[in-house]
């Protein structure tokens, strides 16, 4: 039992685990039953809509992945972040970043990690980026983290000067199920970093410093509909805790990392891909993320999304680097796809910013 | 190909299959089954807590697999879900003993 729950405490990679190994899981994704004809790959299924290859479209969101460091180790996490993670962003890193911040024609920065703000240059990196004028500057922040450490205490006020979207993850209303997903005692950090931000106005309503929260699910199971959780989010974090928020995402997971370790090991990994492929809506393709977004990773290399970068998947295009950035090269590539892209078409679909068809 | 077993989970994944041997009854039924889980003067969470109910005392493990799932997804915790099925269990043991009354009635006839 005791090895079990320090098991849970530790990465993949920390644990020298086989899916640690980005190839391993690409292989696990492409084998089984999409190879034998059971059900179609990926690309087979958009071919059908006439949507292979797929393209981007106008490029309006940088997301940047600061570092795989976390104080938490959530059990779905695709990211398989945790506190014994290594890989940092550096200044010189975040310099080039911030080159193309000041020219992209993106609307939207969104700095997302493992833990964003445990980058020791997080706040020279948001003080520098936010003079850049993008319309939308997200952090994604965990929330725990505010009440981590003394040092992080401020962090709300530190958001609020630099008019950071706070988007934040918050599995249930419940302490049992969010505990279970994200590690004992998270609930209560939760709640007590969501009400300093409304302390600071965040979230209230009319407020225009932004609180949105993620949802996504608690097992071998899809999302419910955004707008029916939301309601429900939304009168339980109130009545319970007198705590207001924005928009509530749902967001699917994704087979990757901790959580197709996780389908692995439950036996559930047939049933969960059954499901994503049965869910798939050929509506949702045209908006997946990747067609306009950009992930950029801790060493500065270039993704179509923060999936692909977990999985290693980079970019289809001369441009490999940010190095060598330059959007309008970027933005004529296919898009790199595997099996684990039927999470974004599941249902309404499903991107860092919640579902995507109406 | 016929499976060993009366009941086999993925046959769940092939129900949708049955309007190959009468489609229009077949396409009549999910177009109902479809319509009445739509939201309505009751929420789609509400009607899937009474299918998760109802799916108990019908013993139907299609249902309670697909159900399960279903109130999973819209949010519902384990307590809700496991008061939801003694409702269930109630109204079953209710009909059962409320039937007692009749039994009392005859015998009440019968002896002198």
């Amino acid at each position: 039992m005791i090895k079990e729950k320090k098991k849970k405490q530790q990465s993949l990679q920390k644990r020298d685990a086989e899916l640690a190994n980005a190839k391993r899981q690409v292989e696990i994704l492409s084998n089984g039953i999409f190879a034998n004809g059971e059900l179609p790959t990926f690309a087979q299924k958009i071919k059908e809509t006439n949507q292979l290859p797929l393209r981007p479209k106008k490029l309006e969101i940088l997301q940047i992945n600061v570092g795989y460091m976390c104080n938490q180790v959530c059990e779905h996490c695709h990211v398989d972040a945790g506190p014994d993670r290594q890989e940092i962003m550096t200044w010189e890193t975040m310099e080039q970043c911030l080159e193309v911040i000041k020219n992209t024609g993106a609307h939207t920065l969104d700095l997302t990690g493992g833990a964003p703000e445990m980058n020791p240059h997080f706040r020279r990196f948001v003080e520098e980026a936010s003079k850049a004028g993008i319309k939308d500057f997200i952090v994604r922040s965990n929330l725990t983290i505010i009440r981590a450490n003394k040092k992080y205490y401020d962090l709300p006020d530190f958001f609020k000067k630099h008019n950071i979207h706070v988007v934040s993850s918050m599995p249930h209303w419940t302490r049992g199920k969010t505990d279970k997903q994200r590690g004992e005692g998270v609930f209560d950090l939760s709640i007590k970093a969501l009400q300093e931000l409304n302390e600071r106005g965040y979230g209230m309503p009319d407020s225009g410093l932004r609180l949105d929260l993620v949802y996504n699910p608690n097992g071998a199971y899809l999302p419910g509909d955004q707008a029916s959780m939301e309601k429900e989010m939304k009168a339980a974090l109130l009545e319970d805790f007198d705590i207001r928020f924005h928009n509530l995402f749902a967001i699917t997971n994704l087979p990757i990392a901790r959580f197709l370790d996780y389908l692995i090991a439950s036996e559930n990994y047939e049933d969960y891909m059954y499901q994503l492929v049965e869910a798939y809506n050929p509506a949702a393709v045209s908006n997946v993320m990747c067609t306009n977004s950009i992930s950029i990773s801790w060493d500065g290399f270039l993704y179509d999304c923060d999936f692909n970068q977990m999985l290693k998947l980079p970019v289809a295009s001369k441009v490999k680097h940010i190095n060598d950035y330059n959007e309008d090269l970027l933005n004529d590539r296919n898009i790199m796809i595997s099996q684990h892209c039927y999470g974004c078409t599941a249902g309404a679909g499903s991107s860092c910013q919640g579902t995507v068809v109406d | 190909m016929a499976s060993n077993n009366y009941y086999d989970p993925a046959d769940l994944r092939k129900f949708g299959k049955i309007t190959e041997w009468s489609e229009e009854l077949g396409n009549k039924f999910f177009d109902y089954y479809g319509k009445v889980f739509e939201e309505g003067a009751l929420t789609a969470r509400e009607k899937a807590l009474i299918a998760l109910a109802v799916a108990h005392t019908e013993q139907c493990p299609y249902c309670i697999d697909a159900y399960t799932k279903d109130t999973l997804q819209r949010g519902v915790t384990k307590e809700q879900m496991m008061e939801a099925i003694h409702v269930g269990a109630a109204i079953k043991s209710g009909a059962t003993l409320v039937h007692g009354t009749m039994m009392m009635n005859k015998v009440n006839k019968l002896e002198m």
